[in-house]
């Protein structure tokens, strides 16, 4: 079957969904306004494929879609029971591994792995909690970090070296012992050349980067997602499109 | 020929490591707590008294496990309670009790007991009748079975009424958008 190259398709639960060479399944969806849920992907930066919630199954194979291109006539299946459950399992994991207590988290109500849960209605953390020992670090006179929250995205590594130019975090450690770390001899974000106008400053998704002396100025319950849930709400860098 | 009356619904409530915000909530339900009462009767909870849970349809339980009393009231609620349902951010991940975890039982109790500012001469409570603290806080599903979970800090109103209405018409409970809220 002939297709002109400017309009390849493929079938996103069953809707047509058109792509370019350049982009993989869950660039395209998102271009056409559809969700597929994810964590570590953002539209700004290049897929890291790590956190698995943007999982589908291309024609059969279960792949990330973040970094799975499309083919012409593939089948896509994402807001399937099977794998929303799979994606509600590993948020159970993101939520006991560290230490989620949103009724005291600056970000709720704009926290995206908050959010997901909400979509893939999480009522519980289902495992038994870690509980670890992982103190903030509030040092820097504008920002705190608050590493009980951190999902290992590495949103703020990539914002960080290809955007800014400074490497102020990196990932450390493997499998379950993977940390944040901060790239000062001292361990601590004031040692480092971190600013406010950074874009690590802004690309968390979770409540670890967190800008002091906001707070609560947005009242719980009248915050991003409290207004539509994250399937309704594009991503702010897709906003003006 | 007389129809039979339904017997009506048994619910018991409990709060463990809470902090009756979650009950407060419930009462949030206002004028539909008549509603309630014509269909369900309370067993062990705040609201009657009853010291002890018998057989009871459903259970509703707020706060986490901090102490041995915790996990025996618990226990309690659970061969007796046909449903049971944790409520609220504590029941269901430790909330804000969990929060002393990552430090140790001596520790916490010397600070609040000892260290703080104008707590010359105290001791800490040894009391043989006070239940005794778990070295962590922990959420119930971690200790008995839970059939169903209502997040929130403390839920809504509405969301407690639309889970309890669910089970009492026999509906898997389901919140929606807006019902559904971790903080
Ligand atoms: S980072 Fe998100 S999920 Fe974690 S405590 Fe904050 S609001 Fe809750
Ligand atoms: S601090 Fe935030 S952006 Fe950085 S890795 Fe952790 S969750 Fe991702």
């Amino acid at each position: 079957m002939f297709q002109n190259k400017d309009t390849y398709t493929f079938l996103l639960d069953g809707k047509t969904i058109p792509f370019t060479e350049e982009q993989t399944i869950i660039q395209a969806a998102m271009a056409a306004g559809e969700y597929i849920p994810h964590l570590c992907f953002n539209p700004e930066f290049k897929p890291h494929g790590s956190c698995k919630i943007c999982t589908v199954s291309a024609n059969g194979r279960q792949t990330a879609s973040c970094t799975q291109q499309p083919q012409a006539g593939m089948v896509v299946e994402s807001n399937t029971p099977q794998i929303n459950g799979e994606r509600l399992a590993l948020l159970q994991m993101l939520f006991v591994e560290g230490n989620h207590f949103c009724p005291s988290c600056e970000k709720s109500g704009d926290c995206q792995l908050q959010a997901t849960a909400y979509e893939m209605n999480m009522m519980s953390s289902h495992f038994d909690h870690f509980f670890p020992d992982r103190p903030v670090d509030a040092s820097h006179p504008e920002y705190l970090l608050d590493f009980n929250r951190c999902i290992l995205c590495s949103l703020c590594v990539r914002a960080s070296s290809d955007v800014d130019g400074k490497d102020v975090f990196s990932l450390a450690g493997r499998g379950i012992k993977t940390r944040l770390i901060v790239n000062a001899e001292s361990g601590r974000l004031a040692d480092t050349n971190f600013s406010g106008d950074d874009k690590a400053a802004h690309v968390c998704p979770v409540g670890v980067i967190i800008k002091k002396r906001v707070g609560f100025a947005v009242p719980i319950g009248q915050r991003s997602f409290d207004e539509h849930p994250i399937s309704f709400t594009p991503h702010p860098a897709l906003k003006d499109n | 020929m007389q129809v039979p009356v339904k017997p009506k619904l048994k619910i018991a409530t409990t709060s463990l490591a809470g902090c009756f915000g979650c009950h407060m909530s419930f009462l949030d339900i206002d004028e539909r707590l008549f509603d309630l009462i014509e269909l369900a009767e309370f067993d062990r909870s705040p609201f009657t008294d009853i010291k002890h849970c018998g057989p009871c349809d459903i259970g509703l339980i707020e706060g986490g496990l901090c102490n041995a009393e915790n996990v025996h009231v618990l226990r309690e609620f659970r061969a007796n309670c046909k449903t049971l349902v944790a409520v609220g951010a504590c029941a269901i991940n430790g909330g804000l009790p969990a929060q002393r975890n990552h430090l140790s039982i001596a520790t916490v109790l010397t600070e609040i007991y000892h260290t703080q500012h104008g707590l010359v001469g105290g001791f800490i409570p040894n009391d043989p009748e006070l239940p005794l603290p778990l070295n962590q806080v922990h959420p119930i599903h971690e200790v008995v079975k839970i059939d169903y979970f209502i997040p929130g800090c403390p839920p809504s109103g509405e969301a407690i009424w639309k889970v309890l209405t669910d089970l009492i018409a026999g509906r898997e409970p389901d919140l929606s958008h807006g019902l559904m809220q971790f903080d």
